[in-house]
């Protein structure tokens, strides 16, 4: 059941202060309008974790994980691998967020991170069979957002997906009699494969501004929120309205077009910090083989 | 005789043992005795005074929340609204109560809605009238200055560094005023209002609050603050090079 | 836990442990405070690779308010690994080891905090290990108490801690996965140095008196060296910015 929550308390003062400066085109951090924060990216961060990237964007922090585990394929899909993502939004990273079970946001993040995935088929889970229709790998993707100052959904795919590139994929001894499969941790076959690079863009509307990236303060005063899904050709992989206010069609048209200016920025930031693990151009390769 | 172990203004963190020995007063709850040894419980900076052969040592906390006392300026944040009264945000691990017959100055019996005085979000300059362990912290706006507050830019620092904006006789405060021709009110919760002639001169004020929060446990920062704030006048081409 | 394949040799002919370090060294140590923006105090530990980090929030109103203490703040306290910290994926349901942990760390940190400052009020501790290998609690233990310190918590005293264990026959100092996976046993300790009061003690496996002994001194004297660790980085924090 989802209850309508209460709005984040942010005095009237800060309230006129920053919606004063968005009508003069400008934010309270000099930003424009449609300008992303400083954005880092690093990659391979977790010794233990498959695939793992750390982003800060601003001064939210978000941790993407990746863990291989060998398991049954679905059935409606015997020779693919599984994709599954989790979000969490620990408690430590704000003072509104309660410890227990991710909430009706967290989920939701989740699960349009994993539409933004599954639909470009960013993952190439065709080739992720061991044994095709009895053991494939179970790509578990876990999100945690560490500290949050606003756009979570951004920063939480870009290190998804930061994450993915980053995944190298197990050795994998196969018993062909007793269809037993044993994973060597410590050994790797390769990188996990990727077809293409996905990002989402999500634009908030703060009275009749369209903006991408707010601030946490910034978000409290936001109504509503359209986020986009991106890949690296340019296609729109996938779309999200939030919020309890309304867009016209006007405001998607324009939100739609600002996605997409700003998509090949946080593709690029995938790339760059990618580039040592999977080649100069920043190419997404199809490495990977099963064994 | 007492043996005190570290300087003056040194920087202490919890479970240091500052002094040793009796004829000690101890001027504040961070240090706590020990047998007879005197323990740091957070971080901050011992101060240590002599008169005749009796020490006093206090503590002044680098970090911590905001925790009320009678008498001290808050700038709160109504939100929430009650039959009789408001409930505020003051950034206290409680939040402060204010009674609609404090607010009107006279009593009252629930016949309206309150909102239309004080809505969730308004801000208000109050003072704690009373805190006890018991209830949470009553405030009052019933003083000259007092009340809702309806234009200015607000900023928050962290509460610990409240006295090193005030300064000593109110002189960093002083020099903040003067030099930036800024109106500034400073909440011992951490909040600060400002009424300033012009944005640049209003983002030269926060921009000096904040070196001060960053260096407040310092030496010389008054003068710093005060240099700093003519560059960034010059800088912004406030004032010619060498005056005001 | 089941030893998963064949049992290494954990001691070599030269005395030397698994990852080469003396029975008595502690696995290179990093820390840092002051890593989350939004937790009033946070803290980073790295025991070799295990990483924990703690964030504190507090002291804060309690949500639901009947949850409180009149005469004192309740402390919450949450161990948790995140899901990729670990060879195998940890689900996210707590398990029973993550809720006896975050009891046993909270007992840790109970005698150390001044609650009695704070009646009425909630201080929020929650510990996550991002990176698994070895004596977690003990580095949630010693990261939370950072971040207590960092938040401006009075503390009596700081608390540290560490895994000592028995390996091939040896008592050996902050052990790693490895050692605590094939060993005979594992004891972590946390304690107030200063106050030389110990709040965490807990044994699994097989001692004689004598090993407990040796253990329990070695490791009073890994969490002494850890104390001081703990103190530098919480100085280094104001040291930086006296050089600005």
């Amino acid at each position: 059941m989802s209850i309508t929550p209460e709005l984040p308390l942010i005095p009237r003062l800060k309230a006129n202060a920053i919606m004063n400066l968005l009508a003069r085109g400008q934010r309270i951090d000099k930003r424009k309008l449609e300008e992303y924060r400083d954005i880092e990216v690093r990659i391979g961060y977790i010794p233990n974790a498959e695939g793992s990237a750390y982003v800060r964007m601003g001064n939210t922090q978000v941790l993407a994980g990746v863990k291989l585990e060998v398991g049954q394929p679905y059935s409606d899909a015997p020779n693919e691998g599984v994709l599954i993502v989790n979000a969490e939004f620990i408690p430590a990273a704000s003072p509104s967020f309660e410890p227990g079970p991710p909430d009706e946001n967290a989920i939701e993040l989740a699960r349009v991170i994993d539409r933004s995935l599954r639909e470009p088929r960013v993952v190439a889970l065709d080739k992720l069979a061991i044994i095709p229709g009895k053991k494939v790998w179970i790509v578990w993707l876990d999100i945690y957002v560490l500290d949050h100052d606003g756009n979570l959904i951004d920063a939480s795919m870009l290190a998804s997906m930061a994450a993915l590139l980053s995944t190298q994929v197990p050795t994998v001894a196969v018993d062909k009699e007793s269809g037993e499969v044993t994973v060597k941790r410590g050994e790797f076959q390769g990188l996990l494969p990727i077809n293409r690079l996905v990002t989402t863009v999500t634009v908030y509307k703060i009275g009749d501004y369209l903006v991408v990236d707010p601030t946490q303060e910034e978000e409290a005063l936001s109504g509503a929120r359209l986020t986009v899904a991106v890949t690296e050709e340019g296609l729109i992989a996938g779309m999200q309205k939030a919020g309890m206010d309304y867009l016209s069609d006007a405001e998607v048209e324009r939100a739609v077009e600002i996605a997409l200016s700003k998509a090949p920025l946080l593709i690029g930031k995938v790339r760059e910090a990618a580039k040592g693990i999977r080649g100069e151009g920043g190419e997404a390769s199809n490495a990977g083989k099963q064994g | 005789m007492p043996k005190i172990l570290f300087e003056n203004r040194s920087l202490v963190v919890p479970g240091d043992v500052v002094a040793e020995g009796d004829r000690l007063t101890l001027a504040t709850p961070f240090l706590r005795r020990v047998g007879r040894s005197v323990v740091a419980s957070v971080v901050g900076l011992l101060t240590v005074e002599k008169s005749n052969n009796e020490y006093k040592v206090g503590l002044i906390p680098l970090e911590g929340c905001y925790y009320p006392r009678p008498g001290d300026v808050v700038i709160g944040i109504v939100r929430d609204i009650g039959v009789t009264s408001w409930l505020i945000d003051i950034r206290a691990p409680l939040p402060g109560v204010l009674n609609a017959s404090d607010y009107l100055g006279k009593p009252y019996s629930p016949s309206e809605d309150l909102s239309k005085y004080l809505d969730v979000g308004d801000v208000i300059l109050a003072k704690v009238a009373q805190f006890d362990r018991g209830r949470d912290p009553l405030l009052t706006v019933q003083e000259k200055g007092l009340g809702k507050v309806v234009e200015g830019a607000l900023i928050e620092i962290k509460p610990s560094r409240v006295p090193r904006v005030i300064g000593r006789k109110r002189s960093m405060l002083s020099v903040l005023q003067e030099e930036t021709g800024c109106q500034i009110v400073v909440g011992n919760n951490g909040r600060i209002l400002l009424r300033c002639p012009d944005p640049e001169r209003e983002a030269i004020a926060v921009l000096a609050i904040k070196k001060i929060e960053r260096e407040a446990h310092t030496q010389g920062l008054t003068e710093r603050i005060k240099d700093f704030i003519i560059e960034q006048k010059i800088k912004r081409g406030l004032i010619g090079g060498s005056g005001r | 836990m089941g030893a998963v394949g064949e049992k290494p040799r954990l001691i070599d002919e030269s005395g030397r442990r698994i990852d080469g370090r003396r029975p008595d060294e502690l696995r290179p140590i990093e820390m840092e405070v002051g890593v989350l923006k939004n937790a009033d105090g946070s803290a980073l530990v790295k025991f070799g690779d295990t990483w924990v980090l703690a964030a504190v929030y507090g002291p804060r109103e309690a949500v639901p308010k009947h949850m409180t203490l009149p005469d004192r703040a309740v402390i919450r306290c949450r161990y948790r690994m995140l899901s990729f910290s670990t060879h195998e994926r940890k689900s996210p349901a707590p398990s029973r080891r993550e809720v006896e942990l975050s009891k046993v760390i909270r007992e840790a940190l109970e005698p150390a905090v001044l609650t009695e400052l704070y009646p009425r009020t909630t201080i929020d501790i929650f510990i996550e290990v991002l990176n698994a290998h070895g004596g977690t609690r003990t580095a949630g233990v010693t990261a939370a108490s950072l971040a207590l310190a960092d938040a401006g918590i009075p503390m009596r005293d700081l608390v540290a801690g560490v895994a000592v264990g028995k390996v091939d026959g040896v008592i050996v100092l902050d052990i790693n996965e490895i050692e605590d996976m094939y060993g005979e046993a594992d004891m972590p300790v946390a304690a107030m140095p200063g106050l030389g009061r110990i709040t965490l003690l807990q044994l699994n496996g097989v001692l004689s008196p004598d090993e407990f002994r040796t253990g329990l001194k070695m490791a009073m004297e890994g969490i002494r060296r850890i104390y001081e660790m703990q103190k530098k980085v919480l100085r280094q924090k104001y040291a930086v910015i006296e050089e600005e």
